[in-house]
């Protein structure tokens, strides 16, 4: 319960979840953290209003921008007495780890009509042997140039069919 | 005198000083080792191999400092002073990365000499009775895979075409290859980590189970790997006597903080 006379807890979640469905990838602002699968939960208890992130990629720079875009993003509802939110916690979590397979399709979708390949599904080694599908042309006919790309969690990838380079959103 | 039975609380407090060994030495391998190898950002034999070196040193020191977060939980400490505030000789890496990083063959040999042994020493640290390290392993171990295929390329590539490339690669092993096992080596605390389950096995079954690992990697490529150094198998030499290599290294790693110790970015 939050303070009396306020919106139920459930009913604060829900609009703090809408608000973080808003927030871009500071990397690749096409996909909002929501569809990347990066927020692992969204909790309200005795005044404190948890948002569990899971980082694609440890060493993940954007981390702390991430982070401070979300505090600064929920501060109207936080501001708002009636939300009975007291305070915001931001934190990073390990209790599971990001997987490729938590990108929603929009997010999937947002990724290649941004010129991304999304992962592929299915066990990671396996995966990472598979050709890439071009974002461009939708051929399989890709090489692997590179695993390791312009930040930690892209990779770069050739296609023979359109002879167009592209990159693929890596499985963490 | 009859001796006195330890007291929980005697063991408890133990326990917490073994776990923050087996913590320092994962989170100061992994930092001194990216440091090292990030001295290759700009300089490496070519642009995808620049990227792929920065992105390993960077994915190094994210896992150190998320190793330091643990160890800063523990003892309700900082992780930047951890990491920044301590004097040269109280660093706990191993020998292996305490080498320079030398020429690429170099590089190339004690990356895939570390990343084989850390990846059995992550496998067993994934059941760990600690919850945040298993939690934490589980991600480490995802990350790692990529390093592990990229420095078994390496090796391969090196070791595939004679005279120079292979020649550099074999000196490189006889240089580094004594002071491998030293990733693995067991800590002073070991027996209370096993028991606790902390560390699910002991340092020497770790060590059998990197060698059936390697030797047919090793085997066939006709590579031989010399013998273990015994400073890089004893407890109280594997992690400590740092070199000069490490010295200018800690030097450099730690000059910002030096200068300014609020200093972010």
């Amino acid at each position: 319960m939050t303070g009396a006379g306020g919106p139920p807890a459930a009913e604060v979640v829900a609009a703090v979840r809408a608000v973080l469905a808003g927030i871009a990838d500071p990397e690749i602002p096409a996909i909002s953290i929501v569809d990347l699968g990066i927020v692992r939960d969204v909790t309200l208890a005795r005044g404190r209003l948890e948002v569990e992130l899971l980082p694609t990629f440890i060493g993940c720079p954007a981390l702390d921008l991430i982070r401070a875009t979300v505090a600064e993003q929920l501060e109207p509802i936080r501001a708002n007495p009636d939300s009975g939110i007291e305070q915001v916690a931001v934190t990073i979590s390990f209790t599971e780890p990001w997987t490729a397979e938590r990108i929603s399709d929009t997010g999937r979708a947002a990724l290649r009509a941004s010129g991304f390949a999304p992962p592929e599904a299915g066990p990671k080694l396996l995966s990472l042997a598979a050709p890439a599908t071009c974002p461009y042309c939708g051929s399989r006919r890709t090489v692997l140039e590179n695993a390791f790309g312009p930040t930690r969690c892209r990779s770069i990838h050739y296609c023979t069919a359109c002879r167009q380079p592209f990159e693929q959103f890596k499985d963490g | 005198m009859i001796a006195r039975a330890r007291l929980p609380r005697d063991r408890e407090r133990d326990l917490q000083k073994a776990t923050s060994e087996l913590l320092l030495a994962l989170a100061d391998d992994d930092f001194v080792l990216g440091f090292a190898d990030s001295e290759w950002t700009g300089i490496a034999p070519h642009l995808e191999e620049d990227v792929a070196m920065s992105s390993m040193a960077q994915d190094e020191l994210g896992h150190a400092a998320a190793y330091y977060g643990l160890l800063a939980d523990l003892s309700a400490g900082d992780p930047d002073r951890i990491a920044y505030d301590r004097p040269a000789d109280a660093f706990r890496h191993c020998r292996l990365v305490d080498h320079g990083r030398g020429d690429w063959a170099r590089t190339m040999a004690r990356r895939w000499l570390y990343d084989s042994a850390n990846a059995v020493r992550l496998e067993v640290l994934a059941g760990s009775a600690n919850r945040p390290l298993a939690d934490l392993v589980v991600k480490v171990r995802r990350e790692e895979t990529y390093h592990l295929l990229h420095g078994e390329a390496w090796l391969e590539r090196l070791a595939r075409h004679d005279g120079e490339p292979r020649r550099r690669l074999a000196e490189a092993l006889e240089l580094v290859g004594p002071d491998a096992p030293s990733v693995l080596a067991p800590l002073p605390s070991e027996a209370l980590l096993v028991d606790a389950g902390i560390q699910p096995l002991p340092g020497a079954e770790l060590l059998t189970r990197w060698s059936a690992r390697i030797e047919p990697v090793l085997g066939r490529l006709g590579l031989d790997l010399p013998a273990a150094a015994p400073a890089a198998l004893d407890p109280r030499t594997a992690r400590s006597g740092h070199g000069a290599a490490f010295t200018w290294l800690w030097t450099e790693f730690s000059s910002v903080r030096a200068l300014d110790p609020r200093a972010t970015w």
